[in-house]
């Protein structure tokens, strides 16, 4: 397969300017080609490997607020030009006759190729192969080996995917990107007569080849088997209102679940989230700033442009506790007004791009975790978080895979099988302290766009009150 | 909607030419293509449109050693055929001689025939306007409703097929259409609250839309009146759903797969154990006429077909691929995916009475709406990807649902449902009422006994 680049200019005009001399306001062509390679080491055998590549399009015709969208795999001339006739025919639009062909419609041609992905045309060539990604791999699941007990199971695995995109529309965008995302996992099962813990890490970055390269598969390892062995043993908590206190890195996931997904621009065309109308108004602790941006080096939702062309920005969605911008896309802009972030993205040409989030976290504050933990009679400690969602209503709810009980300031017991669950309207208002250690965490959200990488983070916060599910 | 369609004697033709050119002797190819439509509505004007036209190969080829390697593309030009066959061949050298797949012997075996009539498609704009009528005739149904923030409205046309070096050769083709509808409601000084409906059909003519926006609304409308819930244990009656739900994401109890690599809570001797309460029959079956979209053969060809996994609570058969089967000296039940490591998974749950006596068949009599004293009724659960731990046979859930009590049914405001799924199958009291057709299994109302609920009262 070739590359994209501006040799596609010629293909790409006429079909924009087909677009736009039927009618259309704006017309966008998402290219993409993919390359994908997962592996999965079990014990210390590789069980599995799976390659994988493609290539395919996503054309998008505005018409006033209203889009159409198709998707196909058919790069050909023919396979473009009936994409567009199909997204042109859902707004009622057709392609102009032959006789009437000729004018623009204010389309003046596509500019120069902004191309982002000059530097990156080696990284593909340059990542680990399947013989190098197989044995740090199953360095990884001897490491577990080393380190645990009562190990049952051990799993590591492995997911490259490198992204080739080029996105040309009819307001001028023409611009070219390389990602590149690597991701590693390594789980346990820990059993021992009735007691079971299933624990697992993610690490992840962007657009280094050599990263696989650089884990430190024996602290990786370490950091498992520790949690292992703290939540083999552990009881279920006991259920109720209670404060919490939630470390950094992962735990950050609550506020991309609770209130970062509230703050998409998709969430205020739908009318679900509390506060479209809060723009300026506090709607958090004054303890509380959160940031979302495309810009830290090697994080995993870092990007040079989001997926409608535009370079990303650094957003401070809340400042001191007060709602100051919401993430948009084009969609977004067009329908809400909210300026546009360069948060339009999209799992793969298969989608329609929409405002998501990127790095988000909670930014530092001036407390130590101890301090946090300290100023806890009764409450819970949760270490490690697990995943989590957002209902319609605003409703989250996050399973805790590795929780202490705090008692009179202190951690003692870890328990196990916590669910913490409220509102982000209400739970926002009790983060009331935030400590000094911002850490950031890869993760994956799936959303009205698809699954994309995205990285979650915060410093260690305490949250007043909290209802905690249980036994 | 396009016309993708897959060339099954093209296809066949290529992989043998390749696989010649390569000095490759067997190989196997699952291939999907598919077009669909699908809209979605805001408040009477039309939110989103979409159609994709997606195809997809995945290619297996064997070594010398008899080690096999995986590639799969959405690139069906020759040369993406060709890519796809050298990766999978060169794949192969990393290829798990401890479990490695083979054909399925049933890859050639009769098929059992599927009803599943074949509908053409719909104009969008025709599905546009259906969807908005839908829309408005929920928002009109109560004055709280305010939105229908997630809805759509979608068909397909879609084709797969198996071939293998061997000279099976499985095609299916069908069209599929679905509906949903779920509706916020609010009102002053109180919570949104949301809930709602779905519809499958073999065509968009066929959704049973008006039985969808009733469902919608109703469940919508009944959780306008909550209050919280005092944390405790409860016995909790179980809708079709919510229990279909529940067992789906402890399918690996059932699970061959799971078994072989130590993460599911049965292990080969738990066969012909007292699983769960002898009151429970449990069976998969993917050609159950109310599994829309069925298939008729897995990804390895093998036919699907009814099993029966839990006899009156005992466990009687696995879920299998061709080389878990194989592990266990049994037959593939045709439940495999396409891999180097084949994934097993069920098709179509059957939930239901061991027999129709008081004895076999749990509590006689059920009903919650007569039931003395509290009792919650869970009639949806969600997160169930971060909420369960199936390895471990604990869950913790946010559910949607009401207290029961003496006849008086009052939505509950937030709370969660905790337990072991051991425990939720041996507590498990009897049923309640007909099982009801949905579109993951055939299941009726579910009592059990003392599970934990959390709320905030």
């Amino acid at each position: 397969m070739g590359g994209f680049g501006s040799l596609w200019s010629g293909r790409l005009e006429a079909l924009l300017a087909s677009g736009r001399r039927a009618g259309a306001d704006l017309v966008e062509v998402f290219l993409e080609r993919t390359d994908h390679l997962g592996v999965l080491t079990e014990q210390d055998r590789v069980t599995s490997v799976s390659p994988a590549f493609g290539l395919g399009a996503g054309v998008r015709v505005f018409l006033g607020s209203r889009d159409g969208f198709v998707s196909t795999n058919d790069l050909s001339d023919q396979g473009l030009q009936s994409a567009l006739e199909q997204a042109l025919g859902m707004l009622g639009l057709q392609v102009a006759s032959l006789s009437r062909a000729g004018g623009s419609d204010g389309f003046d041609g596509l500019p120069a190729l902004r191309d982002h992905a000059s530097s990156k045309v080696s990284w593909l060539a340059a990542c680990p192969g399947l013989a190098e990604a197989s044995s740090k791999l199953l360095e990884g699941t001897a490491r577990l080996e080393r380190h645990g007990r009562h190990l049952q199971v051990r799993r590591g695995s492995y997911s490259r995917d490198w992204q080739e995109v080029l996105v040309a529309a009819s307001d001028g965008t023409f611009a070219r990107d390389i990602r590149l995302h690597q991701s590693l996992g390594l789980n346990v099962l820990a059993a021992d007569g009735d007691h079971r813990a299933s624990l697992g890490r993610r690490y992840g970055t962007s657009d280094s080849p050599d990263d696989l390269r650089r884990w430190d598969a024996d602290a990786s390892a370490l950091e498992i088997c520790d949690s292992a062995a703290t939540m083999l043993y552990a009881d279920y908590v006991e259920a109720g209102q209670m404060p919490a206190v939630l470390a950094n890195r992962f735990g950050g996931v609550i506020f991309h679940e609770a209130c970062g997904h509230l703050l998409e621009t998709t969430q205020v065309e739908r009318g679900t989230t509390p506060f479209a109308d809060k723009v300026g108004e506090p709607i958090a602790h004054e303890a509380v700033t959160a940031i979302d941006e495309g810009l830290s080096p090697g994080a995993f939702g870092s990007l040079s442009m989001d997926d409608e062309g535009m370079e990303p920005q650094r957003t401070v969605l809340i400042e001191n506790g007060v709602l100051r911008r919401f993430l948009s896309d084009r969609a977004g802009e067009q329908r809400t007004g909210h300026a546009r972030t360069g948060s339009g993205r999209r799992q793969s040409h298969g989608f329609a791009a929409a405002s998501r989030m990127r790095n988000t976290y909670i930014a530092a504050g001036p407390h130590t975790p101890e301090q946090l933990i300290a100023s806890v009679d009764r409450g819970l400690y949760c270490k490690s978080m697990g995943g989590g969602s957002v209902g319609p209503t605003g409703q989250f709810n996050f399973a805790v895979d590795e929780a202490f009980l705090i008692e009179n300031g202190q951690l003692t017991r870890p328990v196990k099988g916590a669910t913490l669950i409220g509102e982000a309207k209400e739970v926002m208002p009790r983060i009331s302290m935030c400590a000094n250690d911002l850490e950031l965490a890869a993760g994956f959200c799936g959303s009205v766009s698809g699954s994309i990488f995205v990285t979650v983070g915060q410093p260690h916060i305490k949250v007043d009150s909290i209802t905690v599910g249980g036994r | 909607m396009g016309t993708s369609q897959l060339n099954a004697e093209g296809l066949r033709q290529s992989l043998e030419h390749l696989a010649q050119r390569h000095g490759i002797d067997q190989w196997d190819l699952g291939a999907s293509c598919s077009d669909d439509t699908s809209v979605q509505v805001d408040r009477g004007e039309a939110k989103q449109m979409k159609a994709a036209q997606r195809s997809a190969i995945t290619v297996r080829a064997w070594n010398t050693d008899g080690l096999v390697g995986i590639t799969s593309t959405s690139d069906l030009s020759a040369e993406g055929l060709e890519r796809a066959l050298l990766g999978a061949s060169e794949a192969s050298a990393f290829g798990n001689p401890d479990d490695a797949p083979a054909f399925s012997p049933l890859a050639t075996a009769a098929l059992q025939p599927l009803e599943q009539p074949l509908h053409e498609p719909v104009n969008i704009l025709q599905l546009l306007d259906t969807l908005k009528d839908a829309e408005r005739e929920l928002l009109g149904r109560h004055a709280a409703i305010g939105t229908v923030p997630y809805n759509g409205l979608a068909q397909r046309r879609s084709q797969r097929l198996y071939l293998n070096s061997a000279g099976a050769a499985r095609q299916q083709a069908m069209t599929t259409a679905s509906l949903y509808l779920y509706a916020r409601a609010e009102q002053s000084g109180r919570k949104p609250r949301s809930a709602g409906a779905v519809r499958l059909a073999y065509g968009a003519g066929d959704l049973d839309i008006a039985g969808c926006i009733d469902e919608a609304a109703e469940r919508t409308i009944s959780h306008l009146d909550y209050a919280p819930i005092t944390t405790g244990r409860y016995t909790c009656v179980f809708s079709p759903e919510a229990f279909l739900d529940l067992i789906g994401a402890f399918s690996s109890l059932f699970n061959a797969r799971a078994v072989l690599d130590g993460v599911s809570l049965s292990t080969r001797e738990s066969l012909g154990q007292q699983l769960a309460s002898p009151c429970l029959n449990l069976h998969d079956n993917g050609l159950h006429p109310g599994n829309i979209g069925a298939s008729s053969f897995d990804g390895e060809g093998t036919p699907t077909r009814r099993l029966t996994l839990l006899e009156g609570g005992v466990l009687r058969q696995f879920l299998h691929s061709e080389a878990t089967a194989r592990a266990f000296g049994v037959a593939p039940t045709g439940h495999a995916g396409m891999g180097a490591k084949v994934s097993v998974g069920p098709d179509y749950f059957e939930v239901g009475p061991a027999g129709s006596s008081a004895a076999s068949g749990g509590a006689a009599g059920l009903d919650h709406s007569r039931h003395q004293g509290p009792l919650v009724l869970i009639d949806s659960l969600s997160a169930l990807h971060a909420g369960v731990k199936a390895s471990q046979g604990s869950f913790s859930l946010p559910f949607d649902g009401w207290l029961m009590d003496n006849g008086q049914r009052v939505s509950i405001e937030a709370a969660t449902v905790a337990g072991d799924i051991r425990s939720v199958l041996n507590n498990l009291i009897g049923f309640e009422g007909a099982a009801k057709v949905t579109p993951d299994g055939v299941c009726p109302h579910v009592w059990v006994e003392g599970l934990s609920i959390t709320g905030e009262a």
